[in-house]
């Protein structure tokens, strides 16, 4: 039995404290991930996914329990700590990069990710061949676009920009937060794929949100279904070849 | 002749006041009022301390730390302190005028018969208003030169996505918070040389003198913006010095059709808000989106 990547125990985050509109979003969240897992997450909307995230990626402090990396407390570290060993993509295109800066030089930033930045010369030329090759994996033109602002850019093509760039500097933890959501179904279906190519070739320990029954069937090795803040079901390797859409659908109903 | 040469030496010196707010207002995107205060600031710091004896190079020196302890001020007061970023720079600049007087002693200070920048041996030399020329090209290429540097390394790529999109940049483990503040203490110590600057070479400070900066720094920005066009990065920044030159070009102009000096003020509010409120134009000037979060707290 090896030791899980990120461990939570007991995670319980409350908002609005003080006021009377405080709510447990979390309410006491148990869960191991082991290296190499590949989680896909459904739930009802509002159960607590992205907040679950926030909370792993430390832009939301859990109020009680533990979470350990490689079984080191991070549970008060900062979000700008943590990006060391996790990356995150959301799922709103416009989140993920900047706008104003070009496909190369958005790279750029994202191979120092959780580095301390120096004043010394970027060194974008010397960059730009293994780039332009990254970004031809996606499938989508990017490679065309290296001297783009990334505003000028389609969603889907800065989605996979984001997604690449999470992946650049290879993380202990990969956080995907419905980041197909916003895009045409071809176009997400491609990232789709790209992901799950990324993620077996690269044996990334990564966990993906998602609203679609089948992808969180089909991808991954195992699925969690959390529900008002707790995880409600886990299903790994056999349990989870066996799940169909109809069974994992009672969840969902109450 | 002399009236243009003037006009150029202006705007030289002035240009370090667009490119201070350059790096708040265009690439931080943060409105920071903190200027108004800090331009007089640099003035009262440089002409207090020369004519109490001390080397104008020396003076300059202490008048760009005192600007950049006014950008911390406010820094802090918007990254710790969760006031908006608007309400933080009004608070210090507001500070600031108190501080000038304590500084100066009086609302005013003349430089009459002591040295400055502006009379060292070489300069006397030169023909009229060409100290100014002089004084202002040797500082502005070195600001702008260091500024490329700058905004070219790690360090600066993360400033610049720091105010591009601060969730990625965390996400990506920049410190954004501290990146604000390096940019609010830069941009004020820029500010605050500046007002040294201009104070030596106009030869007196005055408490008052900071009316008005936030509005003529936008106006090179923007200016230098319209008339050059799709830029790059580094061709903006050149770009902020000449429209500074111009906007210097055009007041002379305005002067010259009868406007008297105490009507620029107006005459360019009028001006920036034209350009704010026509559409295409607002796409150019972008001030909306800084001065939209500026009411927000930080979260
Ligand atoms: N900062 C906050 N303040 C108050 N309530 C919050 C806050 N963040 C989240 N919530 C609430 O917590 C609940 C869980 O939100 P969360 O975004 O984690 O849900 P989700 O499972 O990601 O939903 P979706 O499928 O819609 O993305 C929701 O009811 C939401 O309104
Ligand atoms: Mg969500």
């Amino acid at each position: 039995m090896n030791k899980p990547i990120l461990e939570l125990k007991n995670v319980k985050t409350v908002v609005n404290k003080g006021t009377a509109n405080e709510t447990t979003i979390l309410k006491g969240i148990n869960l191991k991930i082991n290296e190499g897992d590949f989680i896909t997450i459904v739930g009802t909307n509002g159960a607590g996914k992205s907040t679950l995230f926030n909370v792993i990626g430390g832009n939301l402090q859990a109020d009680s329990g533990q979470i350990l990396h490689n079984g080191k407390d991070i549970t008060h570290s900062t979000e700008e700590q943590r990006t060391t060993f996790l990356a995150r993509v959301f799922q709103d295109p416009k989140l993920g990069t900047a706008p104003r800066m070009t496909v190369a030089e958005n790279m750029l930033l994202a191979i120092k990710r959780g580095e301390k930045r120096h004043l010394v010369l970027r060194k974008l030329k010397q960059n730009m061949e293994r780039f332009t090759k990254l970004a031809a994996t996606m499938n989508n033109g990017l490679e065309n676009r290296m001297t783009t602002a990334t505003g000028a850019l389609s969603g889907g093509q800065r989605q996979a920009l984001s997604f690449l760039m999470a992946t650049l500097k290879r993380p202990d933890i990969l956080l995907l937060d419905e980041h197909t959501a916003a895009l045409d179904p071809h176009t997400s279906l491609n990232l789709l794929h790209a992901t799950n190519e990324r993620i077996n070739q690269d044996h990334l320990t990564a966990l993906m949100i998602t609203h679609h029954l089948e992808d969180a069937l089909t991808y991954g090795n195992r699925l969690i279904v959390l529900k008002d803040g707790q995880v409600k079901a886990d299903f790994k390797g056999e349990e989870k070849e066996s799940l169909t859409t109809e069974k994992l659908y009672t969840y969902f109903e109450d | 002749m002399n009236l243009i040469v003037s006009s150029i030496g202006q705007g030289l010196l002035w240009a370090l006041l667009g490119l201070g707010l350059y790096l708040t207002f265009r690439i931080l995107d943060f409105a920071d009022m903190t200027v108004e205060g800090t331009f007089p600031l640099g003035a009262a710091t440089a002409v207090t301390a020369i004519s109490n004896g001390i080397n104008p190079f020396l003076a300059t020196l202490l008048a760009i730390g005192a600007g950049m302890i006014a950008g911390l001020i406010t820094g802090l007061l918007y990254t710790k302190g969760k006031i908006p970023s608007l309400l933080a720079g009004i608070l210090t600049m507001t500070a600031i005028y108190s501080v000038d007087l304590r500084i100066m002693g009086k609302s005013n200070i003349s430089l009459l018969g002591k040295p400055t920048l502006f009379n060292g041996n070489f300069l006397q030399q030169l023909p009229q208003f060409f100290d100014s020329v002089s004084v202002g090209l040797i500082v502005i290429i070195i600001v702008t030169v260091l500024m490329m540097l700058f905004l070219a390394t790690d360090y600066g790529q993360g400033f610049i996505a720091t105010g591009d999109n601060p969730t990625m940049a965390k996400s990506l483990g920049i410190h954004t918070d501290s990146m604000i503040n390096v940019g609010l203490m830069v941009s004020n110590g820029m500010v605050a040389l500046c007002g040294a600057l201009v104070a030596q070479s106009n030869g007196y400070a005055d408490v008052n003198m900071g009316i008005g900066t936030i509005v003529i720094a936008l106006a090179s920005i923007i200016i230098g913006e319209v008339a050059f066009g799709d830029l790059t990065l580094n061709q903006r920044l050149v770009a902020v010095t000449l429209g500074s030159i111009i906007y210097r070009l055009i007041l002379l102009a305005v002067l010259q059709l009868g406007f008297s000096a105490n009507d620029l003020n107006l005459i360019s509010s009028v001006v920036l808000a034209i350009c704010m409120m026509l559409p295409q134009l607002e796409k150019v000037v972008h001030l909306r989106k800084p001065i939209m979060k500026g009411v927000q707290p930080h979260e």
